[in-house]
């Protein structure tokens, strides 16, 4: 088991790297700092001095990947990819366009991201699963054929319209929280149940539907006709067997997103006006700070890794016959 | 004169409907592939989102027909705006501009204003929105009720005429449920006849904020909509399909590269990924203006820059699943069979193996589509998603979002954005539904 974690975590070594070669060419090769340079002062009036000033303050005045002006190890990180890309291992992200350092932003808008994305994940899951059991326990009848209708309509709507309707009813017609905003310690409650319900109710649809076909899967299998025939109640059957097989499937899709829950939902955050990872990372595209949307982008993907290497850990302790190795 | 214009992306949409017909006409000839799509056919929920879907389609095409205008005067100068045949057919809607917010089918401004003379502040007359009701507005409810009505009664002739055209159809493919596309057509009939009546009066949605006409903008959006769904799934669908075909037939350290490339792409996320390629692209385009002869070929270019981004992010799941398929279909005795036969690799993969994940590669086109379309709205939100000059559902709502807070509120905007939009992504999913079931292997019975 321990061996398996660490083969998979040096595998992971190489996924990131990649992830960092994709991010600088994106931003350094496919645009030359020079043109990011002429967009950020405007197209018309650049002066070549301008140009290089704004290079030399963010430190793009290097050479891209060699540099031959440098002695000794100077000619490799005294360089564009070393200084913006590899610290990034080190978790140094340098400081965004407004001089601010990211890490430390990063560390104080976890918290409100948390606060927002952890209810949404547990409350999500829960009630989908609720919705598709209950689906499932009236399989083939008019109930469940009006839930997968429903399922349908509810995954047809724009996310959009959830936010939107949510905010100018629950606030502006019922008044009953603010529309948006955020506030320390225990306040911040007030702030966070509508976007959770909100977020909630978008997801419901689709996860639903999902999970109701996964369960109609199980209950097609031998072991169900065979603890139906001996005689289990129907509850049981579902409740015993076909959920905790269907666990497996659902684990996979579920525990894969905790570790990106740090980073908040963009558009919920953007909304809602909470103070989180999401929210900082749509104000960076707006203002093209791309210091700021590489890091981003780089704790993204480490944090996927580390929900796939959670996702294999969690099959074992759902199904004991899984081992690792 | 008119000079015609082919945009980049109209040239893809056309050679997109070819292609569907051209697949059509292979699937007619396969017998499992003609199969399942009479499965399809005989579902009436399939059949009257398909038909609901022509209808957007019909709009998406007439949109893609642009061209120039010619000037008047000597020489040949053509117009600098791009229009389409869509904006020919809506030349009432789009040039009767208020000055502002209009409520749907109003015939004053939305707010009160002051008005000339010393006549205090009222509602300002609109300039078009019930002109031939003349100054005095007092026949409104009875004219709306009566164009309604003989809107109703234009719908139920026109609908008649396409029961009549369709008799052929009928004849000809008996078992299809025509009965449910006659409904929707029907139901169709009896809304556009009442719009068309009331549009030639009337703002049937009302108007925004610089007194466009909402029905038109919601009309222009469709294309948009319908670009995004299908040329996205069109640009990746190669690389997916070659890349995941031959990752799992060749095996060994190209399936370990491959592999490498879609793992690594998938652990970016897909809104950052699509973040950062869009501001790329927007550093690109904005240094070189000289690239583009028209504003319309900019916001093109955008567009299908935005469907390559968003293709680029999204091809790795269909490549994973076709890689497993393949993976299946190699140790099977028919592909055993052809290599010890001693056929290529080459040749394999695409009379063998290929075949055999068409209906993989078909139900993700369907199903990505909807999908695509909700995430269009989401990313033109954020600011990420297609030129400001592109008329889009997304864009809609992202200059209607603040109308909410308005007292009183503007709400017909949104409404009309989400409306449309949920009407396409709802026939897209139902359509979506009934085809995977019936091209699933293990659904068939």
């Amino acid at each position: 088991m321990l061996a398996y974690l660490i083969r998979r975590l040096l595998y992971a070594l190489p996924i990131l790297i990649g992830v960092n070669v994709i991010t600088f060419a994106l931003f350094f090769v496919v645009n030359t700092p020079d043109d990011m340079a002429r967009m950020q002062l405007g197209v018309k009036r650049v002066t070549p001095e301008a140009i290089e000033r704004w290079k030399a303050e963010r430190g793009y005045d290097k050479p891209l990947f060699w540099n031959d002006a440098a002695a000794g190890t100077g000619k490799a990180t005294e360089t564009i990819f070393f200084t913006k890309s590899v610290k990034m291992f080190a978790l140094d992200f340098g400081s965004a366009d407004d001089g601010r350092d990211i890490a430390r932003e990063i560390s104080l808008r976890m918290g409100p991201s948390l606060a927002v994305a952890l209810p949404v994940f547990a409350l999500g899951l829960f009630a989908a699963i609720a919705f598709a059991l209950l689906l499932v326990y009236f399989r083939a009848s008019y109930l469940d054929f009006a839930g997968v209708v429903l399922c349908v309509a509810m995954m047809s709507i724009s996310g959009l319209f959830y936010i939107i309707g949510g905010q100018w009813l629950v606030s502006k017609v019922w008044h009953l929280v603010p529309i948006s905003g955020y506030a320390e310690g225990l306040t911040a409650a007030k702030f966070v149940v509508l976007p959770v319900l909100v977020s909630v109710l978008a997801g419901l649809g689709s996860s639903a539907r999902w999970y109701r076909t996964i369960f109609l899967e199980e209950y097609t299998r031998d072991y169900v006709r065979t603890a139906r025939a001996k005689g289990l109640s129907e509850r049981l059957v579902l409740f015993r067997h076909v959920l905790r097989n269907a666990l497996i499937p659902i684990l996979t899709g579920a525990v894969v997103a905790i570790p990106t829950l740090f980073m908040g939902s963009l558009l919920i955050e953007a909304f809602f006006g909470i103070p989180g990872l999401g929210s900082y990372t749509i104000d960076a595209i707006n203002a093209q700070d791309f210091a700021v949307v590489r890091a981003m982008v780089f704790i993204g993907s480490a944090l996927y890794i580390v929900g796939l290497l959670l996702t294999d850990i969690s099959y074992t302790l759902a199904d004991p016959r899984i081992r690792l190795q | 004169m008119i000079k015609p214009v082919l945009l980049w992306s109209d040239l893809l949409f056309f050679l997109l409907i070819a292609a569907t017909f051209a697949g059509g006409w292979l699937a007619a000839r396969t017998e499992h592939l003609r199969l399942a799509w009479r499965r399809v056919g005989r579902s009436r929920v399939a059949m009257a989102a398909a038909t609901l879907l022509a209808a957007f389609l019909l709009i998406g095409v007439l949109d893609s027909l642009h061209y120039r205008e010619r000037l008047p005067g000597d020489g040949e100068n053509y117009a600098v705006e791009v229009r389409s045949a869509l904006d020919a057919l809506l030349t009432g809607l789009r040039t009767r501009q208020e000055r502002t917010y209009s409520a749907p089918l109003a015939t004053h401004l939305f707010a009160k204003e002051s008005l000339e003379g010393d006549q205090g502040r009222d509602f300002p007359r609109l300039k078009h929105g019930g002109a031939h009701l003349g100054a005095d507005t007092a026949g409104h409810g009875a004219d709306l009720l009566a164009k309604t009505v003989q809107g109703m009664g234009v719908g139920v002739v026109a609908w008649l005429v396409l029961w009549l055209g369709f008799l052929p159809a009928r004849q000809a493919a008996p078992h299809l449920a025509w009965d449910a596309v006659l409904a929707t057509l029907f139901a169709l009939c009896l809304v556009a006849g009442p719009v068309l009546l009331l549009a030639q009066g009337y703002h049937v949605l009302g108007t925004d904020k610089v007194g466009q006409d909402v029905l038109y903008l919601t009309l222009k959006s469709v294309r948009t909509g319908l670009l995004i769904g299908t040329l996205t799934t069109l640009i990746m669908l190669p690389a997916a399909v070659a890349l995941g075909l031959l990752a799992g037939y060749a095996g060994g350290w190209i399936d370990d590269v491959i592999q490498y490339l879609y793992t690594t792409l998938n652990s970016i996320p897909g809104v950052l990924l699509i973040a950062a390629s869009v501001l790329m692209m927007q550093v690109v385009i904005d240094t070189h203006p000289d690239w583009f002869a028209t504003a319309a070929e900019r916001a093109d270019a955008r567009l299908l820059a935005l469907c390559a981004i968003l293709g680029i992010t999204s091809w790795t799941g269909l490549c994973r699943l076709l890689r497993g398929e393949a993976l299946k279909l190699r140790e099977l005795e028919y592909v055993q069979a052809a290599r010890a036969l001693g056929v290529s690799g080459a040749r394999i993969l695409w009379r063998h193996i290929l075949p055999n994940v068409m209906h993989i590669v078909m139900i993700a086109i369907v199903m990505d589509f909807s999908g695509l379309v909700l995430a269009e709205a989401v990313l033109s939100y954020i600011g990420i998603g297609v030129d400001p000059n592109t008329v889009s559902f997304g864009s809609m709502i992202n200059t209607a979002r603040m109308e909410l807070a308005r007292e009183p509120m503007v709400w017909w905007s949104l409404a009309a954005a989400f409306a449309f939009m949920f009407v396409l992504v709802l026939a897209a999913n139902l359509f979506a539904d009934v085809v995977r079931d019936a091209f699933d292997p293990r659904a068939s019975r």
